[in-house]
């Protein structure tokens, strides 16, 4: 890994934000606490304690869970975090998102951001670790995504339910003339034993809230947790299964204008002629203004209905100017290609590869092309954001991943300060790091300029969506293997090229900032993975292509799992080693990645005979602290190759929720599988040529495999879940077909070379 | 033009080839059933006509003449039908969006079919996507969903 004064020579990109040399940011500034947004909208009789906990004279105990809903059920884990320490049970609170605010930073989305290796404790690595913590805290982004939420939360959540509980008891103690010492909670109320005398929260609370903060908080035990560790009934669940308006494109506000957009299908360019004429005459249709944004231009259709608005938007006649970007897909390949052949950036560097491979005779040598295309999010519920401006004051409703971003780039975009911003946040349907772009809310923003104060709510179309995403860049790697005498690897050379996540997105929600040195998102999921190979070097490549790119479900791993696992399984065939006893010799120094391994083995029974005509597939890959290997089945039948039937163990270090682990690593499996089967972006004349789910699908029930699931807690730091499962499930779909079929494929979607059923 | 949409009468003014789902979203303030795709490909916006199975995406309102159920006509917070029920008991949904749409192509089929078959679950669930892979789960739901209706709760 990359030594001390490599770090101090080298920038590297984090997140979303450009760092040099690593962190500058004063201790006074991370001390400082931020003031607590709650403080400025409670209720009559309301206390709060901290910004996550407020309680009601009522009784009424409300938890703010300030991170996005998207599925995932962050929502319930975080309320549990507080609801642990407060000694509540999850049916007495009220849970609720809370407001756009730098109180509700997300430290651990960066903290990952560092050239290290998840399993690299050294000081360096834990020094840079901490300090981009501490710059989560100086940009104040209130995130969701990197699979962080819970490792942000655990400590903070808790403290602030321990802290307001302790609260909470010397208030109760003062009242009742008791000592703090002989009071017990349970179920949001205050026991004296002794007395038998009791007091609700909400009795003590307004006293309780202007008490001094503890010095020092108190949490429970593992062992004493009531909630954590156990699966929780989701708190969103009952609404989610009786339709209620709960998503953004749900809003609906008195005398409410609906609308949508067609925007440019070139990226970044510009009408040259444009007759609207008509597209205004349609029914319905009451206006239409041309948009202008951080993503590119277009027009905004304001009219009486969604539909009416639809219909407008297909009958716009505009020309487009040419785009900077190659035009089609073929064109993108040959600058992808080129730049693999240019210098790389070094992310990985053991022994001396060059010497390894220089001697090296042809039949010990492996080698291999791998490529991936371009990937849309296709959440099921299409971009779409609601606005109000009245006033000088916007009120924007959406589901998004970045409220703070939100406020931020509407601010610019509208002409008002932030102040005047209320941003209200929204379930999700679906996120998958499409919602960490703004551009839907931009649009609302600036159509709700030209609506003399009504709210609009502006819906796209899934095409409009499928056409205007930051898309899963495209990727290529070229492998090299050179094995020894017992077949094993000795060294290994990986090199792969896309166009950089990072520096689309500085452009798109920071154009301040520009992009310094490396983006490390090109070799996740290959620079850092738990294997020891003598000559191990991997480098990555950012090509030239400016069509958006984003954050899609595992960012770079979901590119390089497939590449380095399936190269992996690509080198136990070549040196007749079995796949999963070579990555358990190559993993022997990471006990946590050999306990997977050998868990997800024994539970897909591997090394025992199939019936002919089926044949497994196994694949490793950790990605956001969490260690995940993933075993797939496939079968050959008349219609195709069947996905039988996965198998899945995670180590995610501590479970809070094993319910929605298992949820989650199932969900993102699926992702991965349904990309993996089917799906790509392609281009021809500048434009996506994909439009909807006729033309990009996913996995559908018929298709969808069993699965079994096994969630350890064997390393002792916290992983995330999110993401994690998505990474090893293209590699290992691609190595059973290989063992089904005998045919490498490296180039997805598989569909291209086979047929599934 | 006059709608019966769960059990009530609703009078709209609404050009007859407006898919239904923008008249129950837009006009008559229905927001249960989902927009997905509007081509008829995803689901999300899956309601009843008649008892049967429709995306109303595609479907004109102006050629609707029967009683339409959505989501919110077929159980509420309090009384939820066995498929909600069963959903809930699960732990089905993860986002949600597509839960609607999952739900009343459930109920269709448990009133066609009171103790399906998995390959009965493929052919009636085949065209309802959901991004977040809840399929193990409805498949579970629905067949504890048999179970509940069978024993008439």
């Amino acid at each position: 890994m990359a030594s001390v004064g490599k770090i101090a020579r080298r920038t590297f990109l984090i997140g979303a934000a450009a760092v040099a040399g690593g962190v500058a940011v004063g201790y006074y500034y991370y001390r400082k606490p931020f003031p607590n947004p709650l403080e400025a909208d409670l209720g009559e009789g309301e206390a709060t304690f901290n910004p996550y906990v407020k309680i009601g004279a009522d009784n009424t105990i409300t938890i703010v869970a300030p991170r996005a809903e998207m599925g995932q059920g962050i929502s319930t884990t975080l309320a549990v975090m507080v609801a642990e320490e407060l000694d509540v049970g999850l049916d007495r609170v009220k849970v609720e998102h809370g407001p756009a605010s730098y109180a509700y930073y997300n430290a651990a989305i960066l903290e990952e951001g560092g050239p290290f290796a998840f399993f690299d404790e050294s000081m360096t690595a834990q020094a840079v670790r901490s300090g981009l913590g501490v710059v989560g805290k100086f940009l104040a982004l209130q995130g969701t995504g990197g699979s962080a939420s819970t490792r942000d939360g655990f400590d903070k959540m808790r403290q602030a339910g321990a802290a307001a509980r302790q609260m909470l008891i010397a208030a109760a103690a003062q009242k009742l003339g008791v000592a703090a010492t002989d009071l017990e909670t349970a179920d949001g109320s205050i026991l004296h034993k002794a007395s038998g005398k009791s007091l609700t929260y909400g009795a003590v609370a307004a006293a309780a809230a202007a008490m001094v903060l503890p010095a020092e908080v108190r949490l429970k035990d593992r062992a004493d947790w009531k909630l954590l560790g156990k699966p929780q009934k989701r708190i969103d669940m009952l609404a989610k299964v009786t339709g209620a308006p709960i998503f953004g494109i749900d809003v609906r506000l008195p005398d409410m204008l609906y609308g949508t957009v067609k925007m440019s299908p070139r990226f970044w360019s510009r009408p040259v002629k444009a007759d609207l004429s008509r597209a205004e005459k349609m029914p319905g249709v009451i206006k239409i203004v041309p948009l202008e944004t951080n993503y590119g231009h277009g027009f905004g259709i304001i009219a009486e209905n969604t539909w009416a608005a639809f219909k407008a938007a297909e009958v716009i006649d505009a020309q487009w100017s040419d785009p900077e970007y190659p035009l089609s897909s073929a064109a993108i390949s040959d600058v992808l290609k080129q730049a693999l052949g240019t210098k790389g950036s070094v992310m990985r560097d053991n022994g001396d590869v060059d010497s390894a491979f220089a001697d090296a005779p042809r039949e010990r040598i492996v080698e291999a092309d791998y490529t991936v295309p371009y990937l849309a999010h296709a959440t099921m519920e299409p971009m779409n954001a609601t606005a109000q401006l009245r006033d000088g004051a916007l009120d924007i409703w959406c589901g998004n991943q970045a409220p703070t971003l939100v406020r931020q780039l509407c601010a610019n975009a509208v002409g008002i300060e932030q102040d005047r911003i209320t941003v209200h946040t929204t379930f999700m349907g679906g996120g998958f790091g499409r919602r960490v772009e703004v551009d839907y809310a931009l649009c609302a923003a600036l159509m709700a300029k030209e609506t003399g104060g009504r709210p609009i709510k502006v819906t796209w179309t899934r095409e409009e969506d499928m056409r205007h995403d930051a898309y899963r860049p495209a990727a290529i790697g070229k492998f090299q293997a050179r094995l020894g005498d017992d077949g094993m690897p000795v060294a290994v050379d990986m090199k792969m090229a896309s166009p950089s996540v990072i520096a689309g997105m500085l452009r798109r929600l920071f154009p301040s900032i520009s992009p310094l040195g490396p983006d490390k998102t090109i070799v996740d999921g290959a620079y850092d993975q738990p294997y020891t190979i003598p000559n191990y070097r991997v480098s990555g490549v950012a090509a030239p292509v400016s069509i958006p790119v984003g954050s899609w479900r595992s960012v770079g791993s979901s590119v390089n799992g497939f590449f380095h696992e399936g190269f992996m399984d690509e080198i136990a065939a070549a040196g007749k080693v079995d796949p999963v006893e070579m990555r358990k010799t190559l993993m022997a120094a990471y006990p946590s990645a050999v306990k997977v391994v050998e868990k997800v083995a024994a539970m897909a029974k591997w090394g025992e005979a199939l019936p002919a005509g089926k044949a497994k597939g196994m694949a490793f890959t950790l990605s956001f602290g969490s260690w995940v290997g993933e075993i797939v089945q496939v079968a050959d039948t008349p219609a195709g190759i069947r996905i039988e039937k996965v198998w899945i163990a995670a180590d995610v270090g501590t479970a809070l929720d094993p319910g929605i682990i298992e949820a989650q690593l199932i969900s993102a499996a699926i992702y991965g599988l349904s990309a993996a089967m089917g799906q790509e972006i392609t281009f021809a004349d500048g434009v996506v040529e994909q439009s909807n789910f006729h033309d990009f699908d996913a996995m559908r029930i018929f298709q969808c495999p069993v699965f079994e699931v096994a969630v350890l807690e064997n390393f002792h730091k916290m992983g995330g879940v999110g993401e994690v499962g998505t990474p090893p499930a293209a590699p290992a779909l691609a190595n059973a077909i290989f063992a089904l079929t005998g045919k490498r494929i490296r180039t997805l979607p598989l569909s291209k070379e086979v047929a599934f059923a | 033009m006059r709608l019966t949409v769960d059990g009530q009468s609703f009078d709209i003014d609404a050009d007859p080839d407006m898919p239904l789902l923008w008249a129950l979203r837009d006009l008559i303030g229905k927001t249960g059933p989902k927009f997905g795709c509007g081509i008829a490909a995803c689901g999300a916006c899956t309601v009843h006509v008649d008892g049967q199975p429709v995306r109303s995406c595609s479907l004109p309102v102006g050629q609707v003449s029967g009683a339409v159920t959505t989501i919110e006509g077929i159980g509420t917070a309090g009384r939820l039908h066995p498929v909600q029920q069963a959903w809930l008991e699960e732990q089905v949904a993860q986002c949600g969006y597509c839960q609607a749409g999952q739900i009343m192509s459930a109920v269709a089929l448990l009133d066609e079919v009171a103790d399906p078959s998995d390959a009965d679950i493929d052919n009636a669930m085949g065209g309802n996507l959901c991004r977040c892979g809840t399929y193990p789960r409805i498949r579970s739901a629905i067949k504890k969903a048999a179970a509940l209706k069978t024993a008439g709760l």
